[in-house]
């Protein structure tokens, strides 16, 4: 689960990190209000997408006045960011966070991100923060450096210190540095995040750090013991097809084809596309049904794809294992005639109960066709989409 | 031979009162497995389908001689499971479970690492490991694989079932097929597995089915060139996935460009293994690979 910075920071603050006073302006009637809660000027009013890249894109404004903030806020609320993680439909500004400007003398970068081939987090530091910092990564590898997060204890403050010494610090600045890090570390583990990155980390003239910029992203899978996460989803920056999708229990991700693909199994279902791909065709959209799909959410599963207009006909690949055969093929018999599917449907089924399932498929009097493997089921429906 | 599974497997099931729980203990001693006991804290002295259930690992451990596991426990208490199977030195673990908190699995790796446990865990959120004919631990359909001489290791479950049932249906049988799981820590990496493959003797060739993001693809790459005589196999699901709606740069400085499938797929191409570029092709990559050898 993403979080817009204003949470990210509310939960650092929490923490005992360094953060600007600010107010969110979650809609544009609280405005009044909001201006009377300010802190002291001046201001930056930014916009709270979940995107990176919002300061290149216009999401970010400073301001000098209150009403240099209204004329802000104005510009901004309803405003389509199009950055270069959102593509080229953007994503449109419905709350805005303003908070004290802040003038630092130097600006770092500081994440604790999972890393797969360490089995665990690692604080990735930079002295060389505020610029992208991927292109930083490309040029200048060295500028960057890393600490494995122990997943049990957290950073030590003496590993804290050694990684300071990398970026360069000395004195007051290292230690103070060694904090934030731990702190860092502390609150990733604490909340099950699977990133907290702070870009920039300012230093101001009196050597005291603050937390610029924010971004934070729960583990959903442990959401389970962090009940107070819930308050922080944002259902307007979820596309509603994907909320539809994840309250029936399937996988979805619209793509620009024009194939609708039905498939058990994450790796099946990627396959599935590149196959497609491969053919000549378009797929509109990955869909995972899971392992345990019953006939309700593959009636779900059809009408999300349906939902899509540039749909011209779905390929349904199905490699029973724990999801029996007929009882998928029953899903789709019930589904095509629940909907009143009309676009060309090419079913293939293998695994547990196959037979029984085929049996279905033929008893149903659907106008469907059958595939017995991958290059058939390929080639019938990259033709019938034509 | 095969590897970590054969006939003698002496197979527990942790959650066995579940419903997958029980339907699995059940399929894998239908395929042939030995499942001498299952554990479900509070439910010790019951029976599932005559298989005894018992109170903890350690209990079923001694009573039964257990030397592995599968786990069906929930996932808010399936990390715990597998470091209590270890506890008790099971020394296969085997965890099904799907949706583990990701620090769940560090700590779990990161406590199994100093406790000198000396075992192998496979999964979490995979289908499990089969030596065909012999012993299944998992919930993959058992009739789709047949007894024979190719290693497949996948990140997969169904990917993993689809390039099994095109092997078997060119009439290539497999030594032993394992799903590593699908979460960002496993237990076990292709490295780890592959090791084992080569030095199996009933192993001929080996199969891997890698995903989009990570580095584990490039690390087998890069084992192959310098450790495997076996000849190798490959495919690369995700070729025309979009780049993930990724929040921040963290990830990507991590992985760099290396998560790509057109990128992993070259990087196993120059270590020497054969690619496939399409799922409907891994059955006919491998029986390729298996063509250029000598005739015996």
């Amino acid at each position: 689960m993403k979080l817009h910075e204003y949470q990210a920071k509310a939960v650092l603050r929490e923490a005992g990190l360094p953060i600007p006073a600010g107010v969110p302006l979650l809609s544009k009637d609280d405005l009044p209000d909001v201006l009377k809660k300010l802190p002291p000027g001046p201001w930056v009013v930014k916009a709270q997408v979940h995107t990176g890249g919002r300061g290149k894109a216009g999401g970010i404004l400073r301001a000098q006045t209150p009403k240099e903030i209204e004329s802000s806020a104005n510009a901004l609320f309803g405003k389509k960011l199009v950055t270069h993680q959102t593509g080229p439909e953007g994503i449109l500004v419905n709350k805005l966070y303003i908070e004290q400007a802040q003038s630092v003398k130097k600006e770092l970068y500081l994440a604790c991100v999972m890393d797969r081939s360490r089995n665990g987090p690692v604080l990735v530091a930079s002295s060389e923060g505020g610029m992208d910092v991927e292109e930083l990564a490309q040029t200048k590898p060295n500028a960057l450096h890393y600490m494995a997060v122990d997943p049990g204890k957290g950073l030590p403050p003496e590993e804290a210190c050694e990684l300071a010494q990398k970026m360069g610090l000395t004195g007051d600045e290292l230690a103070g540095m060694a904090v934030v890090m731990s702190n860092v570390a502390k609150v990733f583990l604490e909340k099950d995040a699977s990133l907290l990155e702070i870009n920039p980390l300012g230093l101001t003239t009196n050597g005291k750090y603050v937390v610029m910029d924010a971004k934070m992203s729960l583990d959903d899978n442990a959401l389970f013991r962090h009940p107070e996460a819930q308050s922080f989803r944002d259902p307007s920056e979820e596309n509603p097809l994907d909320v539809r999708a994840q309250a029936a229990g399937v996988n979805y991700i619209a793509l620009y084809g024009t194939i609708g693909c039905l498939v058990n199994g994450a790796g099946l279902a990627m396959a599935t596309m590149d196959l497609i791909k491969f053919h000549g065709g378009e797929p509109a959209n990955f869909l995972d049904v899971g392992g345990g799909a019953n006939a309700k959410q593959v009636t779900e599963a059809f009408k999300i794809i349906l939902s899509d207009a540039k749909v011209k006909g779905i390929l349904v690949n199905i490699f029973g294992g724990i999801m029996k055969c007929d009882v998928i093929a029953e899903g789709i018999v019930a589904a095509a005639k629940d909907i009143g599917m009309k676009l060309p449907l090419v079913v293939r089924l293998e695994g547990t109960n196959v037979e029984l399932g085929r049996k279905i498929l033929q008893d149903s009097g659907l106008k469907l066709t059958a595939a017995k493997d991958l290059t058939e089921a390929a080639e019938k429906i990259v033709a019938a989409t034509r | 031979m095969s590897i970590l599974v054969n006939k003698d497997t002496r197979l527990i099931v942790q959650g066995i009162t579940g419903s997958a729980g029980s339907f699995h203990a059940r399929g894998c001693r239908d395929y042939g497995t030995q499942v001498v006991g299952g554990v479900t804290p509070g439910k010790g002295g019951s029976f599932v389908d005559k298989i005894p259930v018992f109170n903890t690992v350690k209990e079923a451990q001694s009573a039964t001689g257990a030397n592995a596991t599968m786990i069906f426990v929930p996932a808010a208490f399936a990390a715990a499971a597998t470091l209590e199977a270890a506890d008790a030195g099971i020394p296969l673990i085997v965890t099904i479970t799907e949706g583990i908190p990701v620090l769940d699995m560090a700590r779990v790796k990161s406590k199994l690492a100093s406790s000198g446990w000396q075992g192998r865990l496979i999964g979490p959120n995979g289908p499990g490991l089969i030596t065909p004919g012999e012993c299944k631990i998992g919930i993959m359909p058992g009739y789709i694989h047949k007894t024979g001489h190719i290693g497949v290791i996948s990140r997969s479950g169904t990917l993993t079932y689809e390039a099994v049932w095109q092997l078997t249906q060119r009439g290539i049988g497999q030594s032993t097929v394992i799903g590593i799981g699908g979460d960002p820590i496993n237990g076990s990496s292709f490295i780890d597995l592959l090791a084992l493959f080569e030095k199996d003797p009933q192993t001929e060739a080996v199969l891997l089915i890698g995903e989009i993001g990570g580095r584990q693809e490039d690390e087998a790459a890069d084992f192959f060139k310098k450790n495997m005589t076996k000849p190798m196999a490959a495919f690369i699901a995700g070729q025309t996935a979009p780049p993930g709606r990724r929040m921040g740069h963290a990830g990507a400085i991590i992985e760099g460009t290396s998560g790509t499938a057109s990128e992993k797929m070259k990087i196993l191409e120059r270590a020497g293994i054969r690619v496939a570029k399409s799922p409907e092709s891994l059955g006919e990559t491998v029986s390729t690979l298996l063509q250029k050898k000598p005739v015996r």
